[in-house]
């Protein structure tokens, strides 16, 4: 092998958000060498920007009971969630937060002094009668409260964090068995193999494939990316939340906890038009639901403002009070990037892409899972996989509010202790690195140094933006994917010509945003494909000619094989771990 | 300090947040202003960076104040790139 050095750990975790790091604590707090890597300073990872709270029928405002929870899910899901992932994510949740609460995180409180919870789209009592106040928050500041905490816990347990460091790939053996990564050290420009008994990726979510996107710019799917390549596949790639409240223009989101508050959606005619939709949950109905409601008020000429193109968010009725008391920096978002005051104006708002609930496929217990032969999920030897990056699957064709940063919690932690559990009785000693183990990730980065008469990165990566807004967004047809996927096609040959023009070793962001735009690509191109074959409507993926679910032929889940870009499809589990299954319902609020 | 390509690109990358609401500020900040800096204000801007986000944000937007007199010229600055003028 090239002059590659290397560094052995135990276990090493890409990612340092609130999956990543809720992992390393379970490892490092086991006595495990941890490493964890992160492309920024662990507290600045997206999970900061989560504002709106975290679920558990802790029941501590109104009676709750984790499997109205989890009813809840299988239903937001549109019963493409996994049953018996769904059952341990919901059962686990009050336990999950209640330990955020002994780790130190500030939640707030009721008079009682117990966590105060706040209602939030789609979470309902007794099976779907009434709106139930489950989401629990640390003011508007409930990401960062967790990463705070998260990763003060981890300094303390010795966990190892390699920051600015970004993994390059996933290094799988003869067995297919994965044995580490490779990793560019940003302050040197050094190439590293880092040697593991165990990976898990926790790199989030790929958000930016978008144009109109909540996502900060750091989320480019590198996990993703990594797996298409190491002939992983990635699961249910069509499913793309788009957020009802991004402020038009700019895409900064609005939390539904406003809703949750009292705020309501306005279209041009100033008519309340979610009662029409929506009669028991009304503007608290689940995401993808109200964000198909917007987009058939603007398209159906119903839309407010100059063009039409955007329906508003009234709060003014609530008071100055609630406002800068409960959603202190809505008002500032407000001011900022639309240029309204909404305790005199109301804000305008439309769907903007928000979550990716397909990923990286997992089990609940975060092993990662692929068909081989008959058998449609086998165990990948050594790898894992939790949070956004992964599909485990709970959130199924469309997340609740809040379910993800439980997600993060509840399967950062079994994923850690499945890794604890592998390492211990299945892998004590290293497995020998592969001979040429980083000569894949050194040819990429060596293509990028020799190009020349190539592409610009920013040009490919916005064309790739516009592509999947335009053709994968919230309203599909046959027609428009099947253009998006010859267009996508076309994108994924320019990025294999992308070209820089610095070629300085150290911090050299240029060669960083080129091997992003490779991981984008991936995840834009699953996600193309997956979106044109599925012929059927079902959660965020909306089918204009396909309008209905049809559980027939399509209650399952999609993967994408990147070497041909082919897909392939595996059953929903239908098999709770306790509880009887909830068998498919229309959706209806 | 005096700063060197590198570690001007160091300051670009560590203007990558966990914010959107940052990323939009910064990307026009780094566009038209960061080139310009001196030395000087160079390290005032490292030092904005070490801030927690929602930290920065509060100063960006102008939610919060600064007491430190240093800090006022970069956040003129980084105040003036409000997305909504760029529509
Ligand atoms: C604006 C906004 C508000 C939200 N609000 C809520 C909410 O109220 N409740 C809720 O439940 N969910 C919310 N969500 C969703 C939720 O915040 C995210 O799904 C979740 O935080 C993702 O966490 P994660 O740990 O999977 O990844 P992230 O927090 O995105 O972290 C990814 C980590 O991986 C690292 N990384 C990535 N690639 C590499 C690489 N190649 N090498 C090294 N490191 C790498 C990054 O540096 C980072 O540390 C919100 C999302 C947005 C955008």
């Amino acid at each position: 092998m090239a002059n590659v050095a290397k560094r052995q750990f135990d276990a090493v975790i890409v990612g340092a958000g609130g999956a990543g790091m809720r992992a390393a604590l379970q490892l490092s707090e086991a006595g495990l060498k941890t490493a964890v890597l992160s492309k920024v300073f662990p507290t600045r990872s997206h999970t900061v920007a989560a504002q709106g709270g975290i679920s558990a029928s802790l029941g501590n405002v109104q009676e709750d009971k984790w499997e109205w929870h989890m009813y809840d899910t299988v239903k937001g899901s549109d019963w493409l969630g996994d049953q018996d992932a769904i059952e341990f994510m919901c059962k686990t949740a009050p336990e999950a937060v209640i330990e955020l609460e002994h780790f130190g995180m500030p939640f707030d409180r009721v008079e009682s002094g117990r966590i105060y919870q706040r209602p939030f789209g789609g979470h309902t009592a007794n099976f779907g009668e009434k709106p139930v106040q489950r989401a629990c928050a640390a003011a508007d500041r409930t990401g960062h409260a967790l990463l705070h905490t998260l990763y003060q816990r981890n300094v303390r347990a010795n966990t190892q964090f390699f920051v600015e460091w970004m993994a390059l790939d996933l290094i799988r053996d003869a067995d297919g068995d994965v044995v580490g990564v490779t990793a560019l050290e940003m302050e040197t420009g050094e190439v590293y193999v880092l040697h593991a008994k165990a990976v898990l990726f926790a790199t989030g979510g790929a958000g930016r494939i978008y144009a109109a996107s909540t996502n900060a710019f750091i989320n480019t799917g590198d996990g993703l990316g990594m797996c298409a390549r190491a002939g992983i596949p990635l699961e249910d790639m069509e499913f793309w939340q788009f957020h009802p409240t991004g402020v038009a223009g700019a895409g900064v989101l609005i939390t539904e906890g406003v809703r949750g508050e009292g705020g309501i959606l306005l279209n041009g005619n100033g008519e309340r038009f979610m009662e029409r939709y929506a009669p028991t949950l009304k503007d608290l109905a689940p995401r993808d639901f109200v964000s198909r409601c917007m987009a058939l008020e603007v398209l159906e000429g119903r839309g407010a403002g100059k063009n039409k193109d955007h329906v508003l968010l009234k709060l003014d009725h609530l008071g100055p009070e609630v406002i800068n008391h409960r959603l202190p920096s809505i008002r500032e978002i407000a001011i900022k990037f639309a240029g309204v005051d909404p305790i005199k104006e109301p804000i305008p708002v439309i769907p903007t892409t928000h979550y990716q609930m397909g990923g990286i496929p997992t089990n609940y217990l975060g092993e990662v899972m692929v068909p081989k032969g008959d058998n449609p999920e086998v165990r990948v030897n050594g790898f894992y996989a939790a949070g956004e990056c992964a599909c485990a699957s709970v959130h199924g064709a469309n997340r609740l509010g809040t379910n993800s940063l439980l997600d993060l919690v509840v399967f950062g932690k079994s994923a850690g202790d499945s890794m604890i559990d592998f390492i211990k009785r299945e892998r004590p000693v290293h497995k020998p690195l592969p001979e040429n183990a980083a000569d894949y990730s050194l040819s990429r980065i060596a293509r990028l140094e020799n190009q020349t008469g190539g592409e610009e990165v920013n040009d490919v990566r916005s064309a790739m933006q516009k592509t999947i807004q335009l053709r994968a967004g919230v309203f599909r047809n046959s027609e428009n994917m099947a253009l998006g996927v010859k267009e996508i096609a076309e994108v994924a040959e320019r990025a294999k010509r992308t070209q820089i023009k610095d070629k300085s070793k150290v911090w050299n962001t240029a060669r960083i945003e080129a091997l992003e735009l490779d991981n984008l690509i991936e995840a834009a191109v699953a996600t193309m494909i997956a979106a044109d074959a599925r012929k059927e409507s079902r959660g965020a993926h909306s089918h204009d000619d396909f309008q209905k679910r049809d559980d027939d032929n399509w209650m399952k889940h999609s993967l994408f094989f990147n070497h041909d870009r082919h897909l392939d499809y595996k059953p929903v589990h239908t098999k709770p771990l306790t509880v009887d299954y909830i068998p498919p319902k229309e959706r209806t609020f | 300090m005096t700063y060197t390509q590198a570690d001007k690109n160091r300051l670009r990358w560590r203007s990558r947040r966990g914010l959107l609401e940052l990323d939009l500020v910064f990307e026009l900040f780094l566009e038209h202003d960061f080139d310009q800096l001196t030395p000087a204000e160079l390290d005032v801007y490292q030092d904005l960076l070490m801030l927690p986000d929602i930290d920065l944000l509060e100063l960006v937007d102008g939610k919060t104040d600064t007491t430190d007199d240093r800090l006022v010229p970069i956040l003129t600055r980084l105040r003036h790139w409000q997305v909504a003028k760029k529509q």
